[in-house]
């Protein structure tokens, strides 16, 4: 159903077998019309899940590709094997009990100083991001920049199943942008009123109101609310 | 694949000669000159062109709680379909897990019912199809609602969502939904979920499809991802609570002999192993039914949204609750075709996207609830107006470079990197050509019936998230899907755990099964179908086929 090509076919290696698959396929696509049921390295289908990561090789071209095999575009002679799974223990600990600074970094995933700055973890991220950079800003100890470089990562591991320091790139970021959210940016100062004005019953009285209104009377009142995105 | 065919250039072109006029309209405020549909409005574009209206669309259940209903002919035949166990060849033996609070799902819903059952004293185990995290709450694009300023509030909230659901939503759900909202907010934030602020630091809040006040919170355009990132991290961080099974879907509830849920029976879709949880209290948080493709409609859906858990909870005799009604989303991709049905976030209209016709014409308020707008759009394009594609689809562009003349240059970048990443990848620069966009099928919205606290008819089982039924009665406002599986996970896992501390299970059945069976014989209904379907079926056929007299799919050879 996500495609609906019928055209050219061409030979791709799928676990080393050679495959005809229609032009534009993604790298799932191919592999449902090879015959593969996916029951792994497959998610969401859309590239925001890092469910799919994949690995390949393309002729004439030293260079080991990666890529989410959702939005992988098929190319002949393509070499393709997913990777369902990369193995990373993730630390435990107390988001409660951390200080937004280097060290939980310390404590936790000290293999970050490793990093050689080889950019090898850039050069693999599906998502294009700069994750050397968002690396060393953690070593230097600059969340904001770590967090803002690493916000659109979909935790596939990619990274990490290449880094010659062999870190756990995708967990380290998350760590930080959990202390980031938590502890860095701003609070919302209404917020904890509103809360305050629903614990204390400051709507209950009108939930009261609408829910005892009728069907015609409610839908009255919605079709004559004032609609204003101009206020906050 | 690079960027939109010649032979579309001509529109393209036209789009771009209105948006001057356009943003004009728009800065003196778009709701002026093209004003929100009445009511009667509104019933006529959907009873003419929304697919739940089409006369094959709903058909009788013949067997279950809700026999004699009318129901998505798409879902009967899902819950018209054998088990996929004979409950004679199984043997339930010692569990292999014995726990205080099963939870069937491990998207958004299932990880927030984890965290806050371990917090109430219980010991957790998480069952998942795919890998923790897999699911729709990961795909959500455009954010979360919540009253979060001072000119609105959750009665205002309550409202918009009432009607937005043509006021067949159950109030008492509405009411927690929305009262709870703020609270749910802070409980994110100081997990460490980094909602989007506006540069003097207050929560940022934008306008959503059906709703009368800024009112939608996120993260960038991976609201949902980030949100999912962080709830299973913090599942994670409780190994010695909750246990985390992948890969392991349920294929049947378990009760005891007293009739109470007491677990279910997990299937190792490689290995062929089963695998039996006893527990105290049951959570069913699977998510939707997205890739049924209802009306033959492309889906935004996760891979693993099939309708399971409505299919397990039925069997134990749970009832269901407007499983007539299916969303679909406005804004799915219609071009290129390797994003065909692919979510394009409603987050784009709230920062001032406007969808216009072939001519580049605008023809639709462009926040409307999901399903009023959905139909315009089918309207617009059954009239002749829409922009056919090379492979034979239809759509209607999606002015997405408007927001940045409206908000600033750079503001895609910043709000939107996932889109601008997506369409990048076929060569098409939303910020200076926009989208082709059709309705694709997004949402579940009816479901298991559930009180307050997530609980269902069948003691001991309970559901949360997009599974359930009575929260958005007919048609989910966006952003109250995520606010949804937080409020109602939050409270099935407090229940679960409250429950769990007073159950004694009994001996362990698969009896309701039977009777099912039974159920499906004496209403003469033959067929081949399995149910849960646990994975949607996309494999070439004709290969698989091939040297073979017979292949059918749904036999247990077929998988």
């Amino acid at each position: 159903m996500d495609t609906q090509i019928e055209e050219k076919l061409i030979p791709i290696y799928i676990l080393s077998k050679k495959y005809y698959v229609p032009e534009g396929s993604t790298i799932i696509t191919a592999m449902e019309y090879a015959g593969f049921k996916l029951k792994k390295g497959v998610g969401c289908r859309e590239g925001f899940c890092g469910a799919c990561a994949s690995l390949y090789r393309l002729p004439g071209d030293y260079k080991l590709h990666g890529g989410l095999a959702c939005q992988t575009v098929v190319q002949p002679e393509m070499q393709i094997v997913q990777i369902p799974f990369a193995p990373a223990e993730k630390k435990v600990y107390n988001i409660d009990e951390l200080t937004p600074d280097i060290e939980p970094f310390k404590k936790y995933y000290p293999e970050v100083f490793r990093c050689v700055s080889c950019n090898t973890c850039t050069k693999i991220c599906p998502q294009e991001l700069e994750v050397m950079d968002y690396i060393q800003a953690v070593i230097r100890g600059d969340l904001e920049l770590a967090v803002d470089l690493s916000f659109d990562c979909i935790m596939c591991g990619l990274c990490s199943v290449r880094c010659p320091a062999e870190m756990p790139q995708h967990l380290i970021a998350i760590l930080a942008r959990r202390l980031y959210g938590k502890y860095m940016m701003p609070r919302a100062e209404f917020l904890e009123k509103r809360i305050k004005e629903v614990e204390e019953g400051k709507f209950e009285e009108e939930f009261a109101r609408f829910m005892s209104m009728s069907r015609d009377e409610l839908k009255k009142l919605y079709y004559e609310r004032d609609i204003n995105f101009d206020i906050t | 694949m690079n960027g939109y065919p010649e032979y579309m250039r001509e529109s393209l072109k036209k789009v771009a000669a209105t948006r001057p006029k356009r943003l004009e309209l728009a800065k003196k405020g778009l709701k002026n000159f093209l004003k929100p549909m009445t009511a009667e409005e509104r019933e006529e574009v959907l009873s003419k062109y929304h697919p739940d209206y089409h006369k094959e669309a709903r058909k009788k259940i013949r067997i279950g709680p809700n026999k004699g209903e009318l129901l998505t002919s798409k879902v009967v035949d899902v819950l018209e379909s054998h088990p996929r166990i004979n409950p004679d060849e199984i043997e339930l033996g010692e569990p292999d897990y014995d726990t205080d609070v099963l939870i069937i799902g491990g998207g958004g819903a299932g990880c927030m019912a984890a965290i806050w059952a371990r917090m109430n004293g219980a010991k957790v185990v998480i069952a998942t199809k795919l890998r923790l995290g897999d699911a729709n709450s990961m795909m959500s694009q455009g954010g979360m609602q919540a009253a979060v300023n001072p000119h609105d509030s959750p009665t205002i909230h309550y409202l918009d969502a009432m009607g937005g659901g043509h006021f067949d939503n159950k109030p008492e759900l509405v009411k927690v939904l929305t009262s709870e909202a703020p609270m749910i907010t802070k409980f994110l934030m100081e997990l460490g979920v980094m909602w989007d602020r506006t540069p003097d630091g207050h929560l940022q809040t934008k306008p959503g499809g059906g709703t009368s006040r800024r009112r939608l919170l996120s993260a960038r355009d991976y609201t949902g991802a980030e949100i999912m990132r962080v709830l299973r991290d913090e599942v994670r961080n409780h190994p010695e609570d909750i246990t985390v099974l992948e890969y392991l879907p349920a294929v049947e509830l378990v009760l005891d002999d007293e009739g109470k849920c007491a677990g279910a029976l997990l299937f190792h879709m490689e290995t062929g192993e089963y695998v039996l949880v006893r527990a105290k209290t049951t959570i069913i948080a699977t998510g939707g039914f997205g890739r049924l493709h209802i009306a033959g409609f492309p889906t935004t859906n996760h891979y693993g949204a099939t309708m399971d858990g409505v299919v397990l909870a039925y069997r134990a005799g749970a009832k269901l609750l407007y499983m007539d009604s299916v969303q679909f989303h406005p804004t799915g991709a219609a071009y290129p075709p390797q994003i065909l049905g692919f979510l394009i976030t409603e987050k784009i209209r709230g920062f001032g996207g406007q969808p216009v016709n072939k001519d580049g014409e605008l023809f639709v308020y462009p926040l409307e609830p999901r399903d009023v707008e959905a139909s315009a759009f089918i309207r617009e394009c059954a009239e002749g107006r829409g922009i056919k594609t090379p492979d034979g689809h239809v759509g209607i562009w999606l002015d997405s470079p408007i927001i940045e003349l409206l908000n600033g240059p750079g503001t895609i970048e910043k709000a939107f990197p996932a889109m601008l990443r997506q369409y990048r990848r076929f060569g098409i620069d939303i910020r200076e050509e926009p989208m082709l966009v059709y309705p694709t099928l997004h949402y579940q919205n009816g479901g298991i019936e559930i009180n307050e606290w997530g609980e269902t008819n069948v003691p001991n089982l309970l559901v949360a998230g997009e599974v359930s039924g009575g929260v958005h009665g007919r048609n989910r406002l966006m952003g109250n899907s995520i606010l949804d599986y937080n409020v109602f996970g939050r409270r099935a896992g407090i229940r679960a755990a409250e429950l769990a501390k007073k159950t004694k299970i009994g001996k362990l059945t698969l009896d309701h099964v039977r009777r099912y069976e039974e159920e499906l014989r004496e209403a003469g209904i033959k067929t081949k179908r399995v149910a849960p379907i646990l994975l949607p079926e996309y494999r070439n056929l004709k290969i698989l086929q091939k040297h073979r007299k017979e292949f059918d799919p749904f036999l247990p050879a077929g998988l």
